[in-house]
């Protein structure tokens, strides 16, 4: 058994073709858990109003009166091709409303993201370092508690200190009305056109708006990160292989950098794939409690609408794209450790 | 034999203790020894006795902790005082070690190449990869292992490849003392022999003083100058191999040997009793409660350390001072027969 480090691109491939099986599950979840869901989606979107008669047309109109599997195989054939679907209520293919908003989405998850990224590495390398400190027990305490409270309340706490009572910065929306008509649309991206054109005003002002929603959804992320960071920095320090290098005088501070750290930070890039599902979740919550116009604002209308393919439309592209990362994730870390290319 | 050379090393009196909650455990109680350039010394004894302890202790790689007194002269420094600075200087370029599990020595995400140019540029700031390289695979040349494999990482070795490595990494930069501590236990016995014949060698190629520490009294007679053997936290006996192992002086020492497993063993030997209790251990000499010989002043003195004709040095009352032994002191203790009724019940 001849296995070098050089057989990364045949672990990759592998990896890509695990795409395939995982897809495949998370569409039949959810195609089922809509189907399951009480109510039928055209009498539950128009609430009743309309006789037995022209409900049966619309249900033969949108394809529900056929059986579940021709119905599944639909889908199945709809996704493969990108088409996630029309909403019921207004009419709208759901790649329009991922197109629209999902520029907004992605700014807020991108900066939350490195919000936690950045506390979590931080406050979890402190607390691992020097080990039951009052830093550390603080550091702790706090991450437990970040993680426990709800996105929405954490949200409101943060907007009535920073918007209401100190006023420092705006409590609602990705901008102030003026930006967007400012700023040309090319990527839908609102943060990267304005950048693009040098409107340094418009990004001020985007930036200015995502500071809460980003950090309120990125500290809610952190604690994982924080303790998981921690505990590997712990158990790095630890290891055999830091105590043979500090027996062939590796300065201290080199053995952190080059063996406590990077060791630390593989389970850490692990995480992240799992991480991306509790940020898109976070996401839709964060996104309501800022009236932030993503995908996740979009999800809750149209639940409130009871529109099921709104709803299971954005929770396919959901899933599409949690699979996508995960499976990223994989190659990243069998770029970083050799041991997983197996 | 050498007298007339200075020794590198020169342990006086070096003692080491953890407290715990049952009190201290004074896991190296009093130890001396020299050690020559070139020399390569055993240290033996059960486990627990303190032999891994002693051999950190000498390189200042105890845990957390432990406290320590007493002298380790190397050089012309006391390493037990040094600053932590000037000990982390030494190690490497001076002082070495080689650990017993292997596997879990390397760092899994760094190449063998990336550890010898830490190890390396932790004591030559700015030394260029060539010259690292040329350094390493002489010394891996000598290990045994193929220029091929210098970029490769640890977990594509075998384990005896991997304390091949260990020891290379240790041996890079010459030091003129290393401490190899139980090399071979997490290994087979081929690549046991293998390991034993490489550090057998290192005199010829390195001119390194070894301290080799094991609980296997074949890898003393195959790879050792001299063996120094470890009972609770003292060096009972210590002496040129071949004297030692051809005549015994100590009654530990000779149990021991009595216990070892060949061929030729008809039935099985082994001490009665346990090693004592480090944080109590008994009064007078620790080995007295399951020695075979003990007598009266052997519970109530501590022995003395004599050197015999032989050039062996052992500390046993069998030997003396017979001044001061009591008019009774060489009584006998019927320990023998209490315990093996003991270990009948």
């Amino acid at each position: 058994m001849v296995s070098r480090a050089g057989s990364l691109p045949r672990y990759m491939l592998q990896r890509l073709l695990l795409v395939i099986p995982m897809l495949f599950i998370l569409l039949t979840l959810v195609f089922l858990i809509m189907r399951v869901a009480p109510g039928d989606p055209v009498s539950a979107t128009v609430g009743g109003q309309l006789r037995e008669e022209e409900l049966e047309r619309r249900r033969a109109a949108l394809g529900f009166d056929r059986p579940l599997i021709v119905q599944y195989l639909d889908y199945l054939g709809d996704v493969a091709r990108l088409d996630f679907g029309t909403t019921i209520t207004d009419d709208q293919p759901i790649m329009n409303i991922v197109k629209e908003n999902g520029g907004a989405t992605l700014t807020l998850t991108v900066a939350a993201f490195a919000v936690a990224l950045f506390l979590g590495v931080v406050f979890g390398l402190i607390a691992g370092r020097f080990r039951d400190s009052a830093g550390d027990v603080v550091i702790r305490l706090l991450g437990i508690a970040t993680y426990a409270a709800p996105v929405f309340y954490t949200g409101i706490l943060v907007k009535m200190l920073f918007a209401g009572n100190l006023g420092w910065l705006p409590p609602n929306r990705a901008t102030s009305g003026f930006t967007e008509s400012d700023v040309d649309e090319h990527t839908h991206i609102l943060l990267v056109d304005a950048l693009w054109q040098g409107e340094t005003e418009a990004v001020v002002d985007i930036l200015e708006h995502l500071v809460l929603p980003a950090a309120t959804l990125g500290i809610f992320i952190c604690g994982i990160f924080v303790r998981l960071i921690r505990v590997n920095v712990l158990q790095t320090l630890q290891a055999d292989y830091v105590e043979a290098a500090r027996a062939r005088g590796v300065r201290e501070s080199k053995v952190m950098r080059s063996h406590a750290f990077r060791n630390a930070l593989v389970p850490v890039v692990t995480i992240i794939g799992l991480q991306v599902a509790l940020l898109l979740s976070g996401a839709v919550l964060t996104e309501r409690t800022f009236e932030w116009p993503g995908i996740g604002s979009e999800l809750v209308r149209y639940i409130t609408l009871r529109d099921y393919t709104a709803v299971q439309g954005i929770i396919t592209m959901f899933a599409v794209v949690v699979v996508v990362i995960s499976i990223l994730v994989d190659i990243v870390i069998a770029i970083i450790d050799p041991r997983v290319r197996y | 034999m050498n007298d007339r050379m200075e020794p590198v090393v020169s342990v006086r009196d070096l003692r080491v203790w953890y407290g715990t909650e049952r009190g201290a455990v004074r896991a190296v109680d009093g130890v001396s020894f020299d050690l020559l350039p070139g020399e390569t010394l055993g240290l033996v004894g059960e486990s627990g006795c303190g032999k891994s302890t002693l051999g950190r202790g000498l390189l200042g790689m105890l845990p957390e902790g432990a406290q320590t007194d007493g002298e380790i002269r190397f050089k012309g420094e006391n390493l037990r005082t040094v600053s932590r600075s000037r000990l982390r200087d030494m190690r490497g370029p001076e002082l070495g070690m080689i650990f017993q599990e292997p596997l879990t020595r390397l760092n899994p995400l760094m190449r063998i190449s990336e550890h010898f140019e830490e190890a390396l540029r932790a004591h030559t700031p700015g030394i260029s990869k060539d010259t690292v390289e040329r350094a390493a695979l002489e010394v891996l040349g000598l290990m045994g292992i193929p220029p091929t494999r210098y970029r490769s990482y640890p977990h594509e070795f075998s384990g005896g490849m991997r304390q091949r490595l260990m020891i290379g990494l240790a041996l890079v930069f010459r030091p003129a003392f290393v401490v190899a501590d139980e090399p071979t236990t997490a290994l087979d016995v081929l690549v046991e022999a293998q390991i034993i014949r490489i550090l057998h060698d290192l005199r010829r190629e390195f001119d390194t003083s070894l301290l080799l520490i094991t609980h296997n009294l074949g890898i003393i007679a195959e790879a050792c100058d001299r063996v120094a053997v470890m009972y609770a936290g003292k060096i009972v006996e210590v002496g040129e191999a071949r004297q030692v192992f051809r005549d015994p002086q100590h009654p530990y020492t000779r149990e021991l040997l009595r216990s070892t497993i060949s061929l030729s063993t008809t039935g099985l030997n082994y001490i009665p009793g346990a090693p004592p209790d480090l944080t109590d251990p008994p009064p007078g000499c620790h080995f007295h409660p399951r020695c075979p010989d003990a007598m009266r002043v052997c519970e109530e003195l501590d022995p003395i350390d004599q050197e015999l004709s032989g050039g062996q040095r052992v500390e046993c009352w069998l030997h003396g001072p017979d001044h001061l032994i009591g008019v009774d002191g060489r009584d006998r203790l019927r320990v023998r027969e209490e315990l093996s009724v003991a270990d009948e019940a």
